[in-house]
């Protein structure tokens, strides 16, 4: 199991990194905009810091990082909206690979594309936004793989259940983007109408830019272990019902 | 010796929803033999195929497959049966060797990949990736992956739809090669010509319902006795000569071009002796046998492809 995962997972690397489109999408994306806007808060931080808004000083990485799990998940739909309807997805099960193995070899993609373009964005957001030495950034990128994780699953809940490819990236599109703007990123959650603090309450979205938040700024995890359990738990429910929902054909 | 049947199917039923797929399917599949489920699109072919393979479950009835149920012990069978899906696909990007590299990877005693590649003709698409092959080869590919843990048992899916004359021509030849190394073939098909050229024997399946099961021969001599043969000769008498062979139920023709109809295995050697006997001069001389494809149409009142 471990070795065909491995191999699987290497093989959906080589074929991912294949396609020019997929890469420029999910990994070029976030760190252009990383770097646009980078540029144009990071030249107005260095004229005057105390002008600087709040969401371009401190949570411009929290977005950036936010937005590289989003399109992971959204290329992980894509993905497996087009290798159920080309019959890859029976042809594998055909075999001795098992089912997990095929969907563990996907969130590893996924995870090593993130972890990727994270590093990326850091070395190419360098000039306009220098990430503090006192950043925890091995402790940022495992948060940040976490957070992932369960928005992975959530992915996994709407593969599940898009009719066919062509609808897949803009129904991943239309769910996923509101719900970043519901996480708190842009409005805090104490200001948004009750329902909408409602929704917030339990959308992982929220929890992760939390614990983004806070280790980004150095706070341990032992200070955010609410936010960290409330994402292991929707990870675990939302993969058990993508498990029940998900279909192979 | 009676060896056991590699496959042994009794009785199965599949409903999706109100639709029932396949309806008290039984048939047996003999080692060493290619099998043949036929009939048109929609009739139920591949819901049965994918019972036995273990990838969908029956409602009702039995399968076994090389002693095993596919149900129960699929991992186990997957060891030792090879599959090709019909209209299945692979990642786009993919390169023929890595498939094949990653298909051996998921056996424990694989088959020669290099070998296998070499054998199918593949060996100048090595490096290719497989949206850019053409049809045969992504479906000598999908031949390749199914022989790669050298399996006991094959079930070919529809292999050879959509491709052209020539390229179905040589996927025969590579099945009839699969037979000849010992092992047992099962295919669906809704080419009659397939099936009579490659199958040792057919299951006509129609509706979900099994219909008939023989192999080619049988079945026609069964149900399409009625042999045709077509004369042309100038012999003023010809018609009253004809008349006479008991064997010849009908007469057609312009007076110069007959066509007789019979039955019986006798019905050629009759007129030809006829012929002979009376000295008839002719130009024209011709026999149509019936095919699977009329046997389709004498079984089901509708042709195969309507």
């Amino acid at each position: 199991m471990v070795r065909g995962l491995w191999r699987l997972t290497w093989l959906e690397i080589k074929i991912f990194v294949r396609e020019p489109l997929g890469v420029i999408g999910t990994v070029g994306a976030p760190v252009l905009v990383f770097v646009a806007l980078g540029r144009l808060a990071g030249s107005r931080a260095r004229s005057n810091v105390s002008n600087m808004p709040r969401f371009a000083s401190v949570d411009l990485p929290i977005f950036a990082s936010l937005l590289i799990a989003a399109s992971a998940v959204l290329s992980l739909i894509a993905i497996m909206a087009i290798y159920r309807e080309g019959g890859i997805l029976k042809r594998l099960r055909a075999t001795p690979v098992r089912p997990l193995t095929i969907l563990s070899a996907h969130v590893l993609v996924k995870l090593i594309s993130t972890a990727v373009t994270l590093l990326l964005m850091i070395l190419a957001g360098r000039r306009y936004y220098p990430v503090d030495a006192s950043v925890p950034i091995v402790s940022f990128t495992l948060a940040l793989l976490f957070s992932t994780m369960c928005i992975v699953s959530i992915g996994f809940l709407i593969a599940s259940v898009v009719p066919t490819a062509r609808f897949a990236q803009p129904i991943g599109t239309l769910i996923i983007y509101p719900l970043l703007g519901l996480s708190g990123l842009f409005v805090p959650i104490e200001s948004m109408p009750p329902a909408a603090q409602a929704v917030a309450r339990v959308l992982p979205f929220t929890y992760a830019v939390s614990l983004l938040r806070g280790v980004w700024h150095g706070e341990g995890w032992s200070r955010h272990l609410t936010d960290a359990a409330v994402l292991a738990v929707m990870f675990v429910v939302f993969l058990a019902l993508s498990s029940k929902l998900f279909r192979w054909e | 010796m009676a060896e056991s049947a590699a496959i042994h199917v009794e009785a199965i039923r599949k409903t999706y929803g109100p639709t029932v797929a396949v309806d008290d399917v039984s048939f047996e599949v003999r080692r060493g033999e290619i099998f043949g489920l036929i009939g048109p699109n929609g009739a139920g072919k591949t819901t049965t195929m994918e019972c036995v393979e273990g990838l969908r479950k029956p409602d009702r009835g039995a399968i076994s497959v090389l002693g095993l149920d596919p149900a129960r012990d699929v991992y186990a069978l997957q060891q030792r049966i090879g599959v090709q899906l019909q209209e299945a696909q692979l990642q786009k990007r993919i390169k023929v060797r890595e498939a094949v590299a990653f298909w051996s990877s998921l056996y424990p005693k694989p088959a020669d990949g290099d070998r296998l590649i070499n054998q199918l003709g593949l060996s100048e698409k090595r490096n290719a990736w497989f949206m850019t092959l053409s049809g045969g080869q992504k479906q000598r590919l999908f031949i390749a992956l199914a022989l790669i843990n050298d399996p006991e048992l094959v079930f070919l899916d529809e292999l050879t739809t959509g491709l052209d004359p020539q390229a179905r021509r040589a996927i025969w030849d590579l099945v009839r090669e699969i037979r000849q190394r010992g092992k047992t073939v099962f295919l669906t098909t809704h080419l009659m010509e397939e099936a009579e050229r490659l199958c040792d024997r057919v299951a006509i399946i129609d509706h979900g319902r099994i219909i008939d099961v023989g192999t080619p021969p049988e079945l026609v001599r069964r149900h399409c006795p009625e042999r045709t043969v077509i004369v042309a000769t100038d012999d003023p008498a010809a018609s009253a000569r004809f008349a006479a062979v008991p064997q010849i139920h009908s007469i057609a023709g312009d007076g110069r071009r007959f066509i007789l109809r019979g039955s019986g295995d006798d019905l050629v050697t009759q007129i030809v002796q006829c012929l002979a006997e009376h000295r008839m001069r002719v130009t024209e001389f011709r026999t149509e046998v019936p095919t699977l494809e009329d046997v389709f149409l004498a079984l089901t009142g509708h042709a195969i492809r309507d």
